[in-house]
């Protein structure tokens, strides 16, 4: 009898798997996961997720289906025998392959990852002199200040008499310019939908860029442990049509004019006394 | 010298033996020095200095530190750690063993005892009371998870959970395997008697021991609010609870900077003649990374909290924004250790996983110079990686690509290490013993562990995923599949050789497949919860997630019920049924395994010499000799 080619089949059952199942990861599995395509920058990261995605899937495969083929077959059917197995301590081919593919994916998934990055910023936080400003020349991104301080988010206007307001509002398709700070210790602002993440930390303007789509109603949470009731951070922002978010900016200007008026002025950072508990 | 021992030892009436140095002298020194720091030295230092510059505050913080610190030092001068220097200071002779004994029994384990098979056991056992101190916080934690709003406990009791749980965790059971196995089975897979620096090994045990303590005290002090990261300026205004959290890992850095120093030491002048490094046994490689790690970052650790600490009491500023500190020099300097920890965490794990698949395999480990590579790589990288917890922290974005690619490229030699498992087990003539499916169990969820982790070290996919029960799925596939799953599979590994005796092998394939499914039903689903929008943290989610969130908490529980199981093999194998094990089990031609069980009191009778490594299976050669022979 012919000995079995162990490699080759493991080979094929992998290639095998692989096609059927890579397909479906991308096509149907990548696609509806979060978060979604609430703006430019969750597209961004759904496709960036569908390249991981489709990469890992006939990585996990191959890993499975290797260890799996080998713990069935290989598996010593006596229980009593004390055997030894071949006295292989290693194949040059097999590491040196093992290397060069290893090496390959990972430089490509870090390039692709840098280049995705500089795209569109990623929704991410870039502090104050952003590395991706994804804004084109002749246009300009609406600034929004995001204020956090313990437990709670406003968002100062600044392009509109430096209102603050402890609603956030957006116009729809506009590239938005968010301006992250805190008065006290470390929070994260994350717009879920929008896909954007940026920490909020004291003395410092950390800026986050986002292109809105069309109206939306997102969820926004702390995302960094800040005390006590860090797990009540949150409340819900909207995308509206430009029409609606100037009547809703002028209404909260008019409302909030005696308060603006007394407000520090707008900057992009505010200094307050450090809120030591002292004792 | 024995025989004197021994007569000594016997002549002691037990009365006689509990005043000495010993855990009870510990404990009413700690008892003194605590009162002594707290009630006498912290008064009479800001009575004089911050009250005459008219600053009040962090009085208390002051009092509970200095109360730590003292208490600390003086349970360390009851275990008698003071006594070799002030002898050799009053001109006496040096004492070279303490505690070895054998006649001593049980009691060796509550003293200073400078036999590495005693700390090994100690270490076992500390440890494991302290993991399951951690794994209750947890159980409660999902307890309080169990609905979207605030149940059980409190929110600020809840955090303290999720701090103590973290903390225990990644401070105790960074020595879970170095501490146990490394102190014991390194010396003798070296073929030294002891290791370098025997009462070092002790010390760094019971320091161990102090931190866990001072952990648990957090909840008389209000807990802490700011989990086992710290952030400040958060834990500036943090209560007194913080101050334990402070004391913990201040304690557990300096335990575990000198056990690396012990171990490296060890493993570079204390191998045998023949134990080349090329024929050094693929743990004692990931004891080595692990070690060379430890020594290196936890010093950073201790140097963060001390400046937390002077931030809370000398009123200085380091981390506080707007005067002059920044909270991102407390990020920056704290995951300049954290990152290397996680992979003092998993560093071990691999050494475990590659030492024990030729054993169950039987054939030679497969690219032992991949394997080491793979091992010295992950060592090396692993310092230039930090920053990935910082994406969007707003630290300068323009460096995100450089350490985008040093976390990919860590996976090249994480994928070394999967390299050689998959070359061993090929064509091997495998049998699923109860270490050998826990070695499985490592292969599966560190896979998935690192699969997920190239979503966090992309920064497209951090965005989204960072600061959620994603990347906390993450770090407990890499952690609680990796470490706690090689842990097990040391434990049962091990155990007959450690005490002698048999563990129960249906209990353990039970506690294995209740542990295995339950994990990834747990971490499984968190992923998913993680991409939802759930972040870390948090005692309140949309309600939409509840039933992920119950499932969770159930899945969790059976992982509790695994434990218990572990729990009950130990109680019941170890202390009822007693049955003696074989010398060698599971025919492992590894040297430890040549030797009698338990291993007698110094090793070995000569020096043995090596001149193969630990893995010819396979290969014709000769059997290892019994201890003391040629090998």
């Amino acid at each position: 009898m012919p000995e079995i080619n162990h490699f080759r089949r493991v080979a094929l059952i992998w290639l095998v798997s692989s096609i059927v199942a890579t397909p479906l990861v991308i096509f149907l599995f990548a696609p509806i996961v979060p978060p979604g395509q609430g703006s430019v920058q969750s597209s961004g990261q759904v496709l960036d997720n569908t390249v991981l995605f489709g990469l890992s899937t006939p990585i996990a495969l191959a890993v499975l289906i290797f260890f799996g083929y080998s713990f069935v077959v290989f598996r010593e059917r006596d229980p009593a025998a004390v055997l030894d197995g071949p006295a292989v301590r290693g194949h040059a081919g097999a590491q040196l392959w093992w290397m060069i593919v290893t090496i390959t994916i990972v430089l490509f998934l870090a390039t692709y990852a840098s280049y995705r990055t500089f795209v569109d910023g990623a929704g991410g936080g870039q502090g104050p002199i952003p590395a991706s400003v994804p804004v084109p020349s002749g246009q300009s991104a609406l600034p929004v200040q995001v204020i956090a301080q313990q437990w709670q988010f406003t968002y100062r206007y600044p392009t509109y008499g430096g209102v603050e307001t402890s609603e956030l509002y957006l116009p729809e398709h506009t590239i938005v310019k968010f301006n992250v700070t805190s008065l006290d210790v470390v929070h994260s602002f994350w717009a879920y939908q929008l896909a954007v993440k940026a920490d909020a930390n004291p003395n410092v303007n950390n800026v986050a860029f986002v292109k809105t789509r069309g109206p939306l109603t997102f969820n926004v949470r702390c995302a960094e442990l800040c005390g006590v009731w860090h797990g009540y951070m949150f409340n819900l922002g909207h995308v509206v049509s430009k029409a609606q978010f100037a009547a809703w900016i002028a209404q909260q200007q008019r409302q909030f004019a005696p308060i603006t008026k007394s407000l520090p002025k707008y900057n992009p950072t505010y200094n307050p006394a450090p809120t030591r508990r002292g004792g | 010298m024995s025989a004197i021992a021994v007569r000594t030892a016997a002549a002691r009436p037990l009365w006689r033996r509990l005043i000495g140095f010993n855990l009870l002298t510990a404990i009413i020194g700690a008892a003194i020095g605590y009162v002594i720091g707290h009630m006498v030295i912290g008064p009479a230092i800001h009575a004089h200095s911050l009250d005459y510059i008219g600053l009040t505050a962090g009085q208390s913080d002051i009092d509970v530190l200095l109360g730590y610190l003292f208490g600390t030092i003086g349970f360390l001068v009851g275990m008698g750690f003071a006594n070799y220097p002030i002898r050799r200071l009053l001109g006496h002779p040096p004492s070279l063993a303490e505690h070895e004994d054998e006649a001593e029994g049980m009691f060796r384990y509550f003293t200073l005892c400078t036999d590495h098979k005693v700390v090994g056991l100690q270490y076992l056992v500390g440890i494991g009371f302290f993991f399951l101190i951690g794994g209750l916080n947890a159980m409660l934690i999902r307890t309080e998870l169990l609905q979207p709003n605030v149940h059980v406990f409190g929110a600020n009791q809840y955090l303290t959970l999720v701090g103590e749980h973290g903390a225990m965790m990644m401070g105790m059971i960074t020595s879970g395997i170095l501490g146990p196995f490394g102190t014991y089975f390194v010396p003798l897979m070296l073929g030294a008697r002891r290791m370098a620096f025997p009462r070092l090994e002790s010390f760094t045990f019971w320091l161990l021991m102090c931190a866990g303590v001072v952990l648990t005290t957090t909840v008389f002090f209000g807990g802490f609010q700011t989990g086992w990261t710290g952030y400040d300026p958060l834990g500036d205004q943090g209560v007194l609870g913080y101050d334990a959290y402070i004391g913990f890992f201040a304690l557990v850095g300096t335990s575990m900077t000198l056990l690396g120093f012990n171990m490296l030491a060890t493993i570079v002048v204390m191998r045998a003649p023949g134990m080349t490094w090329s024929r050094l046994p693929i743990f004692v490689w990931g004891v080595f990374a692990t070690a060379a790690l430890m020594m290196l970052a936890a010093p950073m650790l201790v140097a963060t909290l001390c400046m937390a600490a002077l931030d809370r009491t000398a009123q200085t500023v380091f981390y506080i924004a707007g005067v002059g500190g920044s909270n991102y020099l407390y990020e920056n300097l704290f995951w300049f250790f954290g990152h290397p920890e996680v992979y003092i965490v998993a560093l071990p794990g691999f050494g475990i996983v590659l030492e024990l698949l030729p054993v169950f395999c039987r054939k030679p480990l497969w690219g032992y110079r991949v394997g080491v590579a793979g091992m010295l790589g992950v060592g090396l990288l692993s310092w230039f990686v930090w920053q990935h917890h910082l994406f969007v922290s707003g630290i300068d974005a323009d460096v995100r690509p450089f350490y985008m690619l040093a976390t990919e490229l860590i996976s090249i030699p994480t994928g070394f290490i999967f390299l050689c498992a998959m070359g061993t087990v090929w064509r091997g003539r495998i049998r699923f013993t109860v270490p050998m499916l826990f070695c499985i169990g490592w292969i599966f969820n560190f896979l998935w562990g690192g699969i997920s982790g190239v979503f966090l070290s992309a920064v497209p996919s951090d965005v989204t995923t960072h600061g959620s029960f994603f990347s906390m799925a993450h770090f407990h596939y890499t952690i609680m599949g990796g470490l706690v799953f090689t842990m097990f599979a040391a434990i049962f590994y091990w155990t007959p050789k450690m005490t002698g005796l048999k563990l129960n092998e249906t209990l353990g394939k039970i506690q294995f497949w209740i542990l295995f499914i339950a994990f990834n039903s747990t971490f499984g689903p968190l992923f998913a919860v993680g991409f939802l929008g759930q972040p870390r943290r948090v005692v309140s989610y949309p309600a939409g997630l509840q039933f992920l969130n119950d499932w969770v908490s159930v899945s969790a529980y059976f992982i509790g019920i695994s434990m218990l199981i572990f729990l009950a093999n130990v109680i019941w194998s170890l202390l009822f049924v007693r049955e003696p094990a074989e010398v060698n089990p599971w025919n492992s031609k590894s040297i430890e395994w040549q030797m009698p069980s338990p291993v007698p009191l110094h090793d070995f009778e000569r020096i043995p010499v090596f001149d193969v490594d630990p893995y010819p299976y396979g290969e014709p050669l000769v059997a290892p000799a019994p201890a003391g022979g040629q090998v």
